[in-house]
């Protein structure tokens, strides 16, 4: 007798794991919205703490937004595998014959949309808040729609080594964090840049090439940190 | 005749690098001991005053040997890891966990020794200068590592996620070091450089000195630090149980 599993598509895997992902997501609304409202909780910490001046304010917005928004996709990342391995389903996920590279790469795109996709929706709202034009609400809405998934991404390897730690929480800042500093720096410069004269191209650019980087690499070093974690 | 093989994977086993580690490190301690005597004298007595800075220069003479110790350890610690992940190797790891807080000490070194410096130099303890940030990133890098590592109880576990984020590190350290160099180039930070090329040869040679002393004491600390981890880990064995008898 040889039991052969049906072969199902790739591409259909990916994206039931998707829907599972953004279903699960939705059913908890708080899961969603927390983030979203703790990086407006932030962004409006700021004005508060260095004063209303609105010429500071126009110089620090696309850095304070940038920043909010890192801590943010922080805050949510934790519960990427947290509630699969509570449940059992990630050692499923595990011992099944599909790459585990690629149900990562869908939970990681799950919580971009979930997350990242939010963050880059409001933040021209605050954007505002801060007093910057349309032009560079624009490119600032480009530049985290560039950059979040690359948050994502890189975040759900420390979310998976974090995985059943003490201390996960403070812990996954703390290696994830110093990880995120390109992304800030080519984020944020797009706004600085543009508002200074100067091209934005190379930065986008330098966004899109981390998001291809990591898009590639992070799947399998997650992959095999859950591994580990598993073991 | 008979040549002698020495079976070097024999060391791979903690039982006998623990021997072996046991015979190196007092060679190496006793090197590093005696090169930085050496190197301080040269770098208090023979080199000369530098002609723009003063006495205020000499700080170099610990501050350039840290700051490279740190950066090359952190290689050295990802070798180890990747080592450890391909070949499934204890010993691998407990080098990479030996070596990581010796190498956050040399960052931590290398941040405090550059802000005495700058102070009379440049007027200021810090500046957010290209080097100085991506130093800065380097130590919060070692700082994950010894936190992830010490969080996890199980020390297999604790040894290949702690290889994964040294490997995910070490991929990460140049691209964080260009994007600051960048960042810095477009925020047109304090532009300070040390030139470096008209250095007197006996500035050099303390320099030089005191970089191997640091070699030979981040090896004698490792091979010290590492005989305890194996001790620690291998406390329910027969050896040890003879060993510290």
């Amino acid at each position: 007798m040889n039991t052969t599993i049906p072969s199902i598509g790739l591409g259909r895997v990916l994206l039931s794991v998707l829907k599972r992902e953004i279903s699960l997501g939705l059913r908890q609304k708080g899961e969603v919205l927390t983030p979203l409202v703790f990086f407006m909780v932030i962004a409006s910490l700021f004005p508060l703490g260095v004063g209303a001046e609105s010429n500071l304010l126009l110089r620090m917005a696309p850095g304070v937004l940038w920043v909010s928004a890192l801590l943010a996709a922080m805050l949510s990342l934790q519960r990427m595998f947290a509630t699969d391995h509570a449940d059992g389903s990630l050692e499923q996920m595990v011992l099944s014959p599909t790459p585990l590279g690629l149900l990562v790469l869908a939970k990681a795109l799950a919580h971009f949309l979930l997350s990242g996709l939010p963050l880059v929706l409001i933040a021209p709202v605050l954007g505002l808040q801060f007093g910057l034009d349309t032009r560079s609400l624009g490119i600032l809405m480009l530049s985290l729609l560039l950059g979040t998934p690359t948050l994502s991404l890189i975040g759900s390897i420390g979310a998976a080594l974090t995985l059943g730690v003490r201390g996960a929480g403070v812990l996954l800042s703390l290696l994830i964090l110093p990880l995120y500093i390109p992304v800030l720096i080519f984020g944020a410069g797009a706004v600085e840049a543009d508002a200074a004269g100067l091209g934005i191209g190379g930065h986008l650019s330098l966004l899109a090439a981390l998001l291809v980087l990591s898009l590639f690499f992070s799947p399998l070093v997650t992959a095999a940190a859950l591994r580990i974690s598993l073991e | 005749m008979k040549t002698r093989v020495i079976h070097w994977f024999k060391f791979a086993s903690p039982q006998n690098f623990y021997v072996l580690a046991g015979r190196m490190w007092p060679w190496f301690a006793g090197l590093a001991a005696v090169l930085t005597l050496v190197g301080l004298w040269i770098s208090f007595f023979v080199a000369p005053v530098d002609a723009q800075q003063g006495q205020g220069y000499r700080i170099i003479f610990v501050h350039v040997p840290a700051s490279q110790m740190s950066m090359f350890i952190y290689l050295v610690m990802a070798a180890w890891a990747g080592i450890g992940l391909a070949f499934n190797t204890r010993l691998s790891g407990m080098m990479a966990s030996a070596l990581a807080p010796t190498g956050a000490l040399f960052a931590f070194l290398s941040l405090i020794t550059g802000s005495l410096w700058g102070k009379p130099m440049w007027g200021t303890w810090w500046v957010w200068d290209a080097r100085l940030t991506s130093e800065l990133i380097l130590l919060f890098l070692y700082l994950g590592f010894l936190a992830l590592q010490s969080s996890i109880d199980d020390p297999r576990r604790a040894d290949k996620a702690c290889a994964v984020l040294a490997l995910v590190g070490a991929v990460n350290v140049p691209i964080i070091y260009f994007s600051v160099i960048w960042w810095n180039t477009l925020h047109q930070g304090a532009s300070v450089s040390m030139k470096g090329s008209s250095m007197a040869s006996t500035m050099l040679a303390g320099m030089l000195t005191m970089v191997l002393a640091f070699w030979m004491y981040a090896i004698a600390i490792a091979l010290l630090r590492v005989r305890n981890i194996i001790l620690d880990r291998e406390r329910h064995t027969d050896w040890v149980k003879h060993a510290v008898a």
